[in-house]
């Protein structure tokens, strides 16, 4: 033991304020990945209370409409879990939560596809935004995956005929080996635990990567030309400050 | 969930809208709740599906059964396990993953037979698993279906084919009645008591049990009775009604009048048109196209012309209408204070 003069007293320091680590911790895992992520996403970043001032349109409303469907699909989906799948069969409460879950699922795709298109026609990838647009193409895809082997669980004559006709394509490119949707019980597993996971962890992914870059700024006005300053009143303190960035990316490219 | 209180950046309006696309945000802000939005949006949603579920409630078809199939349509039953028998039905010569390949090369994606690469991983002999192996239990308490059992099986297998062609041929004049099926006299060797048997076990519902029994207690895998019942027209035929074939564009529709996978779209929509209605090759040239469909989908950012596309067409101006409005109204002569990329609480 030593002498109680000899300890040091590391100097007062909140790591988790803006993610530094305490002296002499800067190689531990821990403290790298929490200075990553506070450097990353500070918090205000990661859940702000203000956006820009372009923010004002409802197009911006299908993401987090996207957002609150998958939500109502999970609860619906656990209550269904806890019952059993053939609770829903059986009784008319099973058959009203069976049915949230169902409407829910549509109004998912239809503000999903809703969110998609008015990201297309806003060039949402531009600005070094394209990893955000492929989250968002592989959450979708993932998520008629998760529709699909939901429909196959339904055990009704709709999961019969749409497993007996899926089949073919599945097994046209060989996917039918590994995933067969004759088989209930895999397809059931499927479809409430691992593909609800990829949706989750995409969508999570996919939010992290909007507050890390922010939302798209408007492509140039109509018939202005950004980097000329066509038709903008520009400050004379401004142009130094905003370079001529618009050019290599004319057509959309992601920069 | 945006409120007014529109406060000015470190750029004005102008100003910041010229700035690269990679560049934070500089200019105006306003106030905009996320939390607030989210929640008002789960409980949207709830409203809505709660609202349609009560008045719409969701389709629940009860699922075929082979007894219902065997009772209602025993000509197409019979027909359908002779052919499971003899080896000539869809599933005995399907292939992969169900069964070694018996005629053909199967299907393609271009000179790529992936359909065959994969192998046997599902394997179904419908010979053994969906008459004889049945049978076999039944011929237990049965010693006439046991003798002609045993005798088909003794026999090679030109005989065996040879009985059910005949007697495949001889359905055509066949009368069913609760003792069975009774055709005109003819070769059929030991076939006629053990189609008897199979439709008599049918009927009962022995025949669904016995397809589903797995080696252990528990099963969930209904891939051998789907497979009996999609080779034959019974089951297809109830789809047709239902709207759900593949001409109806049957993967996207649900049974009823209710929404179905209205997303798959565009993959049904190729087996409407030529060539992948007609083509051998449909499924894999289906599954070919939507892949590089979606590749192009996941790479839009990246591809020349694609990616210029929503510059070409107004809908963003539609979308930041008001943006452009402020845009054009902000006061000439704008001077923006200097520049300082603080991060902006505003």
């Amino acid at each position: 033991m030593s002498d109680v003069t000899d300890i040091t007293v590391p100097p007062a320091a909140d790591p988790l304020a803006d993610g530094t680590p305490a002296p002499g911790d800067e190689r531990m895992w821990s403290a790298r990945l929490r200075g990553a992520a506070v450097r990353g996403l500070p918090p205000g970043k990661l859940l702000p209370d203000r956006q820009p001032s372009y923010v004002a349109s409802w197009v911006y409303v299908f993401g987090v409409l996207t957002l609150g469907a998958f939500t109502i699909i999970c609860l619906s989906g656990v209550v269904l879990i806890l019952k059993g799948p053939s609770w829903w069969h059986e009784s008319s409460t099973g058959l009203f939560f069976n049915s949230i879950h169902l409407w829910s699922v549509e109004l998912f795709f239809f503000f999903m596809v809703l969110h998609l298109w008015g990201k297309f026609f806003m060039a949402s990838w531009r600005g070094n935004r394209a990893l955000t647009w492929m989250t968002g193409v592989v959450a979708f895809l993932v998520s008629v995956g998760t529709a699909f082997t939901g429909y196959l669980s339904q055990q009704n004559f709709d999961s019969q005929w749409i497993g007996t006709q899926a089949k073919d394509g599945l097994n046209s490119v060989g996917v039918g080996s590994f995933f067969n949707v004759l088989n209930f019980g895999q397809m059931l597993l499927w479809h409430v635990l691992l593909l609800p996971l990829g949706v989750a962890a995409l969508v999570g992914l996919h939010l992290l990567l909007v507050r890390r870059r922010g939302v798209v700024r408007p492509l140039p006005a109509p018939g202005r030309a950004r980097h000329r300053g066509v038709g903008l009143q520009v400050s004379s303190a401004a142009p130094a400050a905003a370079p001529a960035a618009e050019t290599p990316a004319a057509d959309g490219a992601d920069r | 969930m945006s409120g007014a209180a529109e406060r000015p950046g470190s750029d004005s309006l102008a100003v910041a809208s010229r700035r690269p696309d990679a560049e934070p945000w500089h200019g105006p802000t306003i106030r905009y709740d996320l939390v607030k939005e989210y929640v008002v949006a789960v409980v949207a949603v709830a409203v809505l599906a709660v609202a349609l579920s009560v008045v719409l409630s969701s389709p629940d078809v009860r699922p075929l059964t082979i007894r219902q199939w065997a009772q209602s349509d025993p000509a197409d039953f019979v027909a359908t396990a002779v052919t499971e028998l003899n080896g000539s039905s869809a599933t005995a010569t399907y292939g992969p993953p169900y069964n070694a390949w018996a005629a053909g090369e199967g299907q393609k994606l271009g000179p790529l037979g992936i359909e065959r690469w994969a192998g046997v991983h599902v394997p179904v002999d419908t010979s053994v698993d969906f008459v004889l192996s049945p049978l076999g239990v039944a011929a237990q308490s049965d010693p006439a279906l046991r003798s002609a059992l045993n005798r088909y099986t003794a026999a090679s297998a030109v005989q065996q084919q040879a009985w059910t062609t005949a007697y495949g041929n001889g359905l055509a004049h066949a009368s069913f009645g609760d003792g069975g099926v009774t055709l005109r006299p003819g070769r059929y060797g030991p076939v006629p008591p053990m189609m008897t048997g199979l439709l008599g076990m049918a009927r009962t519902g022995s025949l669904d049990a016995d397809l589903l029994a797995s080696p252990q207690f528990y099963g969930t895998d209904y891939t051998k009775p789907l497979l009996f019942l999609a080779d034959g027209s019974f089951m297809a035929n109830q789809a047709q009604a239902q709207h759900l074939s593949g001409s109806q564009w049957g993967m996207m529709n649900e049974t009823g009048n209710y929404p179905g996978q209205a997303w798959l779209w565009l993959y049904t929509m190729w087996y409407q048109v030529k060539p992948f209605s007609t083509s051998s090759n449909g499924d894999a040239l289906v599954w070919g196209t939507m892949m590089l469909l979606t590749l192009g989908l996941l790479l839009v950012p990246f591809i020349p012309g694609v990616r210029s596309i929503p510059r070409l067409v107004p809908v963003y101006r539609l979308i930041w209408r008001d943006h452009y409005r402020r845009l054009a109204a902000e006061p000439a002569g704008t001077v923006a204070p200097p520049v300082s990329h603080q991060p902006q609480r505003a």
